[in-house]
């Protein structure tokens, strides 16, 4: 990808609100949270809403880091190894009970629905979202 | 006044002049975005919109089987970029190997792969395929371009020579409103010094270019050992030397190979830590033509916004002859170094002459340890240059009668929606794309991903003329299906 900062941040708020979205409309129930289905979405929900926030607060950081790259790109392998930074430390957030909307969660039902959320998104900003956005990857990510 | 010359008019919507990739993206832009194939009308000498591109890839050593200097999602088949070629390849493989290794090699470019870069043949018959979808052939005139006049009307005159006997006149003039300009490279030009030695001894076999067919100088080091100059930096100069190389292992050759490098790179290199190119062993490593992001990310938004002085300095900066990092030629040249049969001499050629008894070249340079003379049997130029675009005679005449400029990099000068500028003729709109335009608002030109990356301005431009429709997420989903459907439009 090669992305510009505003690009950056509209396809972070777009891909997770959409993709991120639907995907956790379908995962919520088989998550093991042990908790109600009512409660288990409000949780899901908030947890995918922190992603989304905390993420455009990354994304200034990975654009400080792109600059001292000579083609100003963001290889495809960065976006699968920022999983691990900021899984970390939205998961060390939500333990201090820092994360609005989310009490305990079991660590299974987070990394369940953290990795998969977080690969669905990265497979569909690799390719099918030209599909349906054909200029998105000529604008740096920018839908608008 | 075309009338009265006797020539017969035909009427089109859309001409577009060249016949390569350039005019086949363009095309295919417009199929998708609902353009009829009656509208649009090709004017080529080429057979197929890639044999111009295939024959110089063929000769600077990409036959089908190598891979190209592109990206995985640089696909002139499909507008989109999805599937990508890496994706494609995978999809098609016979063995399990062969279907995680280009999906390995994407998703770990450039960190824990070289780039991932795809076949020349796959590149070729996926256009094929496209081409045969969308009916190209239907819009495809054979002849030779004579020039483009303003019509005083508004709109163009494109006047053709057709092949002798095809036609009962010897030109044909095509009327229309918009006309697109795809020339491709306006020729090759050859170093002043390497232009002296052929004009003066009269010798094309032992000084060649490497985009002219030298097939004979491998066959003839096949034959006996020999020694070969090498000049130029860039990708040419990698490819032929790892032709060179692997020659010398497939056939257990002894050729001796000399490097000369002008400018001989050591290191990462630039102005400032944020804008440092790797290099190392005189050359300087850039995975494609251009920094990745002059396609669509920041140096593409930068660059739109420089003028004059400032838009050349940036291609200057971006520029300059480099090759990418590939595994196999890094071991292979780490291989010669050590062997001692391919070493680097830095200086400037200032004089070729043949040697004693007419026996190979004699290469005269000029070092900072002192004048050197090197002997060798061939020289390979690698450099690559280009000629100025009045070389051409339609791009001269646009420039002496239509209105035509140069860009700060003395290229036709073309506008961030790839009109040329001073050209207008109301309601008319003449465009322009490929290797002429180098050096606009927008870098990449000559690139397959930037060919579409101007047709899809040029489309857009169109569309807000009412030559075509609007393409929305819908008609783009839509149209995608098809491509991936192979459904003929």
């Amino acid at each position: 990808m090669v992305p510009t900062l505003y690009g950056r941040i509209q396809t972070r708020s777009v891909l997770l609100a959409v993709v991120g979205g639907l995907w956790t409309l379908i995962i919520t129930p088989l998550l093991p949270t042990g908790e109600s289905l009512g409660s288990s979405y409000r949780t899901t929900y908030a947890v995918l809403l922190a992603v989304l926030v905390l993420g455009v607060l990354w994304e200034f950081l990975y654009h400080f880091l792109q600059q001292f790259r000579w083609e100003k790109d963001w290889p495809t392998f960065f976006g699968l190894l920022t999983m691990i930074n900021e899984g970390l430390l939205l998961w060390l957030l939500i333990k201090a009970g820092a994360v609005p909307g989310v009490g305990t969660v079991p660590l299974s039902a987070y990394l369940i629905q953290f990795v998969s959320t977080w690969l669905v998104v990265w497979l569909v900003a690799n390719g099918p979202v030209q599909v349906f956005f054909v200029r998105w990857r000529f604008r740096g990510g920018r839908f608008w | 006044m075309v009338a009265r010359a006797g020539i017969p008019i035909i009427d089109t919507r859309f001409v577009t002049v060249g016949g390569g990739i350039g005019s086949f993206v363009t095309v295919d832009y417009l199929r998708i975005y609902g353009v009829p194939a009656s509208d649009i009308t090709v004017l080529t000498q080429l057979e197929t919109p890639w044999s111009s591109y295939e024959y110089l890839t063929r000769v600077s050593q990409i036959p089908r089987g190598e891979r190209l200097r592109s990206d995985s999602k640089s696909t002139p088949d499909n507008i989109w970029g999805f599937p990508s070629y890496a994706v494609r390849e995978a999809l098609a493989a016979k063995s399990v190997k062969d279907f995680v290794r280009p999906l390995w090699n994407v998703m770990t470019e450039p960190i824990l792969s070289d780039y991932y870069t795809p076949r020349a043949g796959q590149a070729f018959e996926s256009m094929e395929r496209e081409h045969d979808r969308i009916g190209y052939p239907q819009c495809v005139r054979k002849g030779q371009v004579r020039m483009i006049r303003r019509r005083k009307e508004g709109g163009y005159f494109t006047i053709l020579t057709p092949p002798v006997g095809a036609t009962p006149t010897r030109r044909l003039a095509y009327r229309s409103p918009y006309v697109h300009v795809a020339i491709g490279y306006p020729g090759l030009k050859l170093l002043p010094d390497l232009q002296r030695y052929r004009e003066y001894y009269r010798d094309p076999s032992k000084v060649v270019n490497a985009y002219e067919p030298h097939e004979h100088v491998y066959q003839q080091l096949a034959l006996r050992p020999g020694t070969v100059v090498i000049r130029g930096g860039g990708i040419v100069a990698s490819r032929v030397l790892q032709r060179l190389i692997d020659d010398r292992d497939r056939l257990g050759l002894q050729t001796q190979i000399v490097h000369v490098f002008r400018t001989y790179v050591t290191g990462a290199h630039g102005p400032s830590i944020f804008m440092r190119r790797k290099g190392g062993d005189g050359w300087a490593y850039q995975g494609f033509n251009y920094p990745k992001s002059v396609w669509g990310g920041q140096l593409k938004a930068k660059i739109r916004g420089l003028e004059g002085e400032e838009r050349a300095e940036a291609y200057k900066l971006m520029g300059g002859t480099n090759t990418p990092v590939r595994k196999l030629w890094q071991s292979q040249l780490a291989r010669g170094r050590a062997e001692g049969w391919y070493r680097t001499v830095v200086g400037e050629v200032t004089e070729l002459r043949p040697g004693r008894g007419n026996q190979g070249v004699v290469s005269l340079l000029k070092t900072q340890q002192g004048p050197v003379e090197l002997y060798s049997d061939f020289v390979i130029d690698c450099t690559g240059l280009e000629a100025d675009i009045r070389e051409h005679r339609v791009l001269a005449d646009l420039m002496d009668h239509s209105g035509a400029g140069r860009n700060p990099v003395g290229r036709l000068d073309v506008d961030r929606n790839f009109e040329v500028i001073g050209t207008r003729s109301q309601p008319g709109k003449m465009y322009a794309s490929g290797s002429a335009t180098l050096g606009g608002y927008f870098p990449g030109v000559d690139t397959f991903l930037g060919l579409q990356i101007a047709a899809q301005e040029i489309c857009d431009d169109l569309a807000k003329l009412g030559f075509c429709q609007r393409f929305g997420v819908l008609a783009s989903t839509k149209q995608w299906w098809h491509w991936a459907r192979h459904r003929k439009i």
